[in-house]
């Protein structure tokens, strides 16, 4: 890295945009280890030599959390990788997540000004590389913050949108305690999004460092039943809530309560919270399937899916009722899974998931659709096509169409408002109607993405902390 | 980290374990449960919280040894700690204010059934208690019933008290009348019984069921149940139902998922524990 050479805008042009190096499709369906491998140094330089650092980087708005992405790519490429890291993790708490699991391709890399002629400059890549290089080395012993504010907050989840505002209050010199139900801190980044594509090392080492900014994290700790949000309000100058999404939707059809069916909750916590994978040495069990059908078109629907395949299923079908033009997931994951052999039945709506005479799963009776005029979600929606209707050999089905909002917090907290499907209801702050009170993520948006959830912690956290320092000078 | 201060068992495969656990001791209510994970690569089940002391702030477990998880659970010792509890969880009991209550426990659901009966006994109800098991050393909780009203015993083969099961003393006590409503907590094929008896002279009727959960949250959908043809997540919308409403062939059918891989666990455990791996850490 010594010999960095300043390089012309033409030779920039010129550079093509480098791949990531991945784990082969027939090695990785019999693994869980990550897919993609991280770029190797030599070609995360090239890479970010393709950045033009434009004056008014579109990148910057295309980010949920206006991380300044020239700004870190700049110093990357000139090899000042510790001014790399401080750039982007003054901007992004948990840029190693971010790096893995972002949309990119919607988001920054969509608006990149290279992507005009040609491909945009690999962002999610470099986000990845930089964050990478600061775990493997940078002195964690002494992260900098602010002098102590004397004010407490109280964290309710530990997902995405927990862990962000978490490290950001805690910056800021606030008293931060999160509160986590499971057993184990992340939130959907360990129960839900598998190994393959976050290691939960990677989480862990996240959470260390908040840990090391002197966040408290208690596991085993449901509010709404350990405590109530109220006692909460009593030991806490402010409390922000993202407690996530919560529960599993099915599809109300015939025979969703034979054994082999699961929310996609289901499938994925078993195997990756609980370990499923490493079964009987880790004793929570989940059923090994020769042909798995996974419902949805999702990110949750590809990640259950090829969770299945990786569990033994010979055949692992993704059952979608509209095309692959319309599919909600990630470019990147149905590439990903078309590679590893996952089927797509596309324009298929399951009708009844017929039983054996034991009652378990046999195969999923599904009617063919047709696209027909755009839905209030702007997609076209489906229409059956009538005597269509065909059947779909599988021993396990995953229902991966989405959740809606668990009630267990809001049922116990009356007075706290929420929407008509029971998402907790915010001002442009990310305040609730109880003052102190701030919610953020899925509980507030219905299931969305990562980043968006971390977008919404990084927000309230700076609302909180106006709020609390506010509160304080007037007492 | 929850320290185990008592064990004891109180009938040939069933163990009370009294394990600290400070806020929930506090703030259990009859019906309640909670979630164990013994140590670092266990399961999570769910469990009953039978007693509480907030004094000692300690709850107390009652758990019958069938599976993996649960024979992990009573191997350990006092001075051991029990690695994740997390609750409580659920809904409380719906216990009526005044009139007669049957309180009827089927095994070790009669643990189940005590802090209920704890719970109608402090609003001044009358309680009639009748617990049943194989014979009489499978009989638990019938001291701590007594205290707090008539108690039933039946024995499967009368070596002690009735012969024969809870149903038939449960018919005798309909026949008699004044009964308000009955909680049942045991074998589902117990709870069933029970609630086709009280189907037809209209009287009410909670069972506690004890579905497959994970997380015990609402999160997995694991527990779903149907009670009056609508699905419910028996850790949120229960763990109690109205026995009457209850689709009883379902919940057994569900309870049978994992059979084929319970013995592969089991065997694996043992083996673990042969060779020294499942040893806990000291306290």
């Amino acid at each position: 890295m010594e010999n960095i050479k300043k390089i012309s805008a033409k030779e920039k042009l010129q550079i093509n945009r480098q791949k990531m190096p991945e784990q082969s499709a027939a090695i990785r369906i019999h693994n869980f280890n990550e897919v993609n491998l991280g770029l190797p140094e030599h070609i995360a330089m090239i890479e970010a030599q393709r950045c033009l650092h434009c004056k008014e980087a579109k990148c910057i708005t295309g980010c949920p959390v206006m991380i300044n992405i020239p700004r870190f790519i700049k110093y990357l490429s000139e090899g000042d990788l510790a001014a790399a890291a401080e750039s982007l993790l003054s901007d992004n708490a948990l840029p190693a997540i971010t790096g893995r699991v972002c949309p990119q391709e919607t988001q920054c890399e969509m608006v990149c000004i290279r992507g005009l002629k040609g491909a945009p400059v690999a962002i999610g890549y470099l986000e990845r590389y930089v964050a990478d290089w600061y775990y493997n080395n940078m002195n964690k012993a002494n992260p900098p913050h602010n002098p102590p504010s004397g004010c407490k907050v109280a964290i309710i989840g530990s997902g995405p949108a927990g862990l962000t505002a978490a490290g950001e209050l805690a910056r800021l010199g606030h008293e931060v305690t999160i509160y986590e139900a499971l057993h184990q801190p992340g939130g959907v980044l360990v129960y839900g999004i598998p190994e393959f594509r976050l290691p939960k090392k990677i989480v862990a080492e996240e959470v260390n460092r908040l840990k090391l900014l002197g966040v408290k994290i208690e596991c085993d700790v449901v509010i709404g039943r350990t405590y109530t949000l109220n006692e909460l309000q009593e030991r806490f100058d402010a409390v922000f809530i993202a407690n996530g999404a919560g529960l599993p939707i099915f599809m109300d059809i015939p025979g969703e309560n034979l054994k082999g069916v699961y929310s996609a909750n289901e499938y994925l916590t078993r195997v990756n919270l609980m370990r499923a994978y490493k079964f009987p040495k880790s004793p929570t069990p989940v059923i090994k399937a020769k042909k798995v059908a996974t419902i949805g078109g999702g990110n949750v629907a590809m990640d259950s899916a090829r969770t299945a395949k990786r569990m033994g299923a010979e055949v692992s079908t993704i059952v979608y009722r509209r095309t692959k033009a319309e599919m909600p997931a990630r470019a990147e994951e149905i590439h990903h899974a078309e590679e590893e052999g996952i089927k797509f039945e596309f324009l298929a709506a399951p009708i009844e998931i017929i039983g054996d005479d034991k009652n378990w799963v046999k195969a999923l009776r599904c009617q063919r659709m047709k696209l027909g005029e755009p839905d209030t979600s702007s997609r076209r929606s489906p229409v059956p096509i009538p005597g269509s209707e065909f059947i779909l050999e599988c021993d396990v089905v995953i229902v991966a169409i989405g959740t809606r909002a668990n009630p267990l917090l809001t049922t116990t907290c009356p007075e706290l408002k929420v929407n008509k499907r029971g998402y907790i209801k915010v001002d442009e702050n990310g305040m609730t109607n109880i003052q102190s009170v701030f919610a953020g993520g899925d509980i507030v948006r219905g299931a969305a993405t990562v980043i968006l959830a971390m977008g919404d912690g990084k927000k309230c956290a700076r609302s909180i902390d106006k709020f609390v320092r506010g509160k304080k000078h007037s007492k | 980290m929850n320290l185990i201060v008592k064990k004891q068992q109180i009938s040939p495969n069933v163990t009370r374990l009294d394990v600290v656990a400070p806020r929930i001791s506090q703030i259990r209510q009859p019906g309640q449960f909670i979630i164990v994970r013994a140590k670092e690569n266990s399961e999570r089940i769910p469990l009953t919280i039978a007693d509480a002391n907030p004094v000692c702030e300690t709850i107390t477990l009652v758990i019958q040894s069938v599976g993996r998880s649960t024979k992990e659970l009573v191997s350990m010792n006092v001075g051991e700690f029990i690695l994740d509890i997390v609750g409580p969880l659920g809904k409380p009991t719906e216990l009526i204010k005044s009139g007669t209550a049957v309180c009827v426990g089927g095994g070790v659901g009669t643990a189940v059934v005590y802090p209920i009966a704890c719970g109608l006994k402090s609003n001044g109800v009358k309680i009639i208690s009748v617990i049943g098991g194989r014979s009489k050393e499978w009989v638990i909780f019938e001291e701590e019933l007594s205290k707090l009203g008539e108690v039933v015993v039946c024995t499967d083969d009368g070596s002690y008290g009735k012969k024969g099961f809870v149903t038939e003393a449960i018919k005798e006590l309909i026949e008699h009348g004044g009964i308000d409503i009955v909680y049942a907590v045991g074998p589902v094929p117990m709870m069933r019984a029970i609630a086709e008896l009280t189907r037809g002279p209209k009287i009410k009727t909670i069972v506690s069921l004890n579905p497959i959960m994970v997380d015990g949250t609402g999160m997995c959908g694991g527990c779903r149940v149907k009670v009056g043809g609508k699905n419910k997540f028996a850790c949120v919308d229960g763990p109690e139902f109205d026995g009457h409403l209850v689709d009883f062939n379902l919940l057994m059918d569900r309870l049978t998922t994992y059979r084929p891989y319970e013995q592969e666990a089991l065997e694996s455990h043992e083996e673990e524990c042969k060779i020294g791996l499942g040893k806990s850490n000291p306290a």
